[in-house]
């Protein structure tokens, strides 16, 4: 029997998963509709940003866990957009964001990152204490105050993303490289550099996503595979490189992902959202041609 | 090459492995039918890749399709080993045609990502449904020896594991090579080369697509029925991204074009991951470095790159 303080719950814990779920998968999106890449490493960056976050409060130990929780957001997006700009200098860029090629090269970068952290972090999962404490009182249970600051800090981030992509002059050579990028770079707008930017914005974003849940779930080498899933199913469902596609598709997957995962099982509501991505691509194949184009 | 000189060269591989098998240490005499059976896996994979031009990023759906329909009759039906290699087989028909049917309109990278979901829900039903399948512990099965023309073959014989990995890896790779140069091989590598253009000369190409997926998931299939009834278990990790990986890998680094070009791949993977997880538990990291090496420097993989400097020097 679904009671409604369950589907308050489910509800709630929905929302604050759709929240963070956007900000990680804006970033796909961004880079799938600037570059046409398809990063599968996309979810080892949300995992660098937690094990960052971890390693900030580790070596602050004894400071308040909101001290190393601030540094973890202004230093993880750094080392993060350090490697991905890396990783497009070093890779991408030499095979010329050849669709399939990049998406083999990488699926080595999944796997070269993954188990880097294996080698120098180990294979256990990690809990963080969170950075603040307090309880938010629903009728029928308490819920914990940080995950609702979670949800409002993505929401935030999500903004000023916004904000950049609208309103600075990087952010018009991101749209315009996205509509046409010969055309772009016709008129004097660098592209590489703005693919490079791009990339790394990508990874930044998913980078802050991995320092926001790090306080719920901890960080572990492995917790790169679900992050990944979740926003390759928002952005094929909202439509390849559609960012408002994105964020309402972000809204209604982690809802219906949060709620199926409380009221029944997380696996269960796995399955269901990869099938529907397969569905979705089977009926409209052309649609992610098309704007791949 | 002249198609003589072609399969004598293939049949001398064959005979080479054969041959081998009396002299092999032990250590050397396990991995090297490892890198026979799994060499099935990528000789089916590489007739979607090479041949077809499609890239799959699921094919564990069909190495556990077959894996588990020989482990869950053994576990829940009492099959013997050779009911049981027929159940993985059509099991692994099955979930070809199927998968088939539904990726049967897509292409390209919608192609990938599709194969890459489905077999993403394969491998999460496969923990969901963990009452039949028992999870990721998985099913340690126990067989009885197989009567053959009087003989009593006990599976745990090393022996037996590796000539029957032989006679499987020996059938692929004549299967691959006259597929290849078959008529129907030959409208596949159309399709790899320019799909409209073949479409243009009045071939169903979507049907060519279909057949070629449905004989590349059933030959992965039979890798994975005969891994699990030769090495007795199946679970999980069977269907994870992993086993979807590495058929991937093995092509590319062999060389996709090529029919030896898979086996040689997989024999590498195999070496280098087992000497690196004797370094690290971080074994793995080869895969990724191999994986952004390829695309970086060997877009042929090894055979390509062996004959494009033969035809420099």
């Amino acid at each position: 029997m679904i009671t409604g303080t369950a589907l308050l719950l489910a509800l709630l814990e929905g929302s604050v998963g759709a929240a963070v779920l956007a900000l990680t998968a804006l970033g796909l999106s961004l880079v799938f509709g600037v570059m046409r890449v398809i990063n599968i490493a996309h979810g080892e960056f949300v995992m660098l940003g937690a094990v960052v976050a971890w390693w900030c409060s580790a070596d602050l130990l004894g400071a308040h866990p909101l001290l190393g929780f601030l540094v973890a957001l202004a230093v993880a997006p750094l080392i993060v957009g350090a490697i991905a700009i890396a990783a497009d200098w070093l890779v991408l860029r030499r095979i010329d964001y050849d669709p399939e090629r990049t998406i083999v090269a990488t699926m080595g970068l999944l796997y070269i990152i993954q188990q880097g952290v294996l080698m120098a972090y180990g294979p256990d999962a990690r809990p963080l204490d969170p950075p603040i404490y307090f309880r938010v009182q629903f009728p029928g249970f308490g819920y914990s105050g940080y995950k609702l600051i979670v949800a409002g800090l993505a929401l935030l981030l999500l903004g000023v993303t916004w904000l950049l992509l609208a309103r600075s002059r990087i952010g018009l050579y991101m749209r315009a490289t996205r509509l046409d990028s010969e055309t772009a770079q016709a008129f004097g707008v660098p592209v590489k550099r703005v693919y490079a930017i791009v990339f790394a914005l990508g990874a930044m974003l998913a980078a802050l996503s991995g320092v926001l849940i790090a306080p719920i779930r901890g960080a572990h080498y492995l917790m790169g595979a679900d992050p990944l899933l979740l926003s390759f199913i928002v952005v094929i469902v909202g439509g390849l490189g559609n960012l408002r596609g994105t964020l309402l598709a972000a809204a209604m997957i982690g809802i219906g992902e949060g709620a199926i995962s409380v009221l029944f099982s997380p696996t269960l509501s796995k399955i269901i959202a990869t099938l529907l991505v397969a569905a979705v691509l089977v009926i409209k194949p052309g649609g992610l041609a098309r704007s791949a184009a | 090459m002249s198609a003589a000189r072609t399969y004598l060269l293939h049949l001398a591989v064959i005979a080479a492995l054969f041959v081998v098998q009396f002299a092999l240490p032990a250590y050397h005499y396990g991995n090297v039918t490892r890198i026979m059976l799994y060499a099935v896996f990528a000789i089916g994979y590489n007739i979607l890749l090479g041949y077809t031009g499609l890239l799959s990023f699921g094919h564990a759906l069909f190495f556990a399709a077959g894996a588990y329909g020989a482990g869950l009759t053994v576990h829940w039906w009492d099959f013997g080993p050779i009911a049981a290699l027929g159940a993985g087989l059509c099991a692994a028909l099955l979930v070809s045609l199927v998968t088939g049917a539904i990726v049967y309109r897509t292409t390209g990278v919608a192609f990938l990502i599709v194969t890459l979901m489905l077999a993403q829900a394969a491998f999460l039903s496969t923990l969901y449904f963990n009452a039949i399948t028992l999870g990721d512990q998985g099913i340690v099965l126990s067989l009885p020896p197989v009567e053959l023309l009087g003989a009593s073959l006990r599976l745990a014989d090393p022996a037996v594991k590796y000539n029957t990995a032989l006679i499987a890896f020996a059938l692929a790779l004549l299967l691959s090579l006259w597929l290849l140069r078959s008529p129907f091989g030959r409208v596949l590598i159309a399709i790899r080369e320019n799909e409209a253009r073949t479409r243009l000369l009045g071939y169903n190409t979507a049907r060519y697509r279909f057949a070629a997926l449905v004989i590349s998931g059933t030959l992965s299939g039979l890798s994975g029925a005969l891994y699990c009834i030769l090495f007795g278990y199946v679970g999980s990790s069977f269907a994870s991204l992993q086993y979807s990986t590495l058929p991937l890998l093995w092509t590319l680094l062999g060389g996709s074009g090529v029919t030896l070009g898979p086996p040689l791949g997989t024999a590498i993977t195999h070496y280098l991951i087992d000497i690196s997880s004797g370094l690290t538990s971080s074994y793995m990291i080869i895969v990724g470095i191999a994986l952004v090496a390829i695309t970086l420097w060997f877009p042929q993989g090894l055979a390509g790159w062996f004959r494009r400097r033969r035809a420099v020097s």
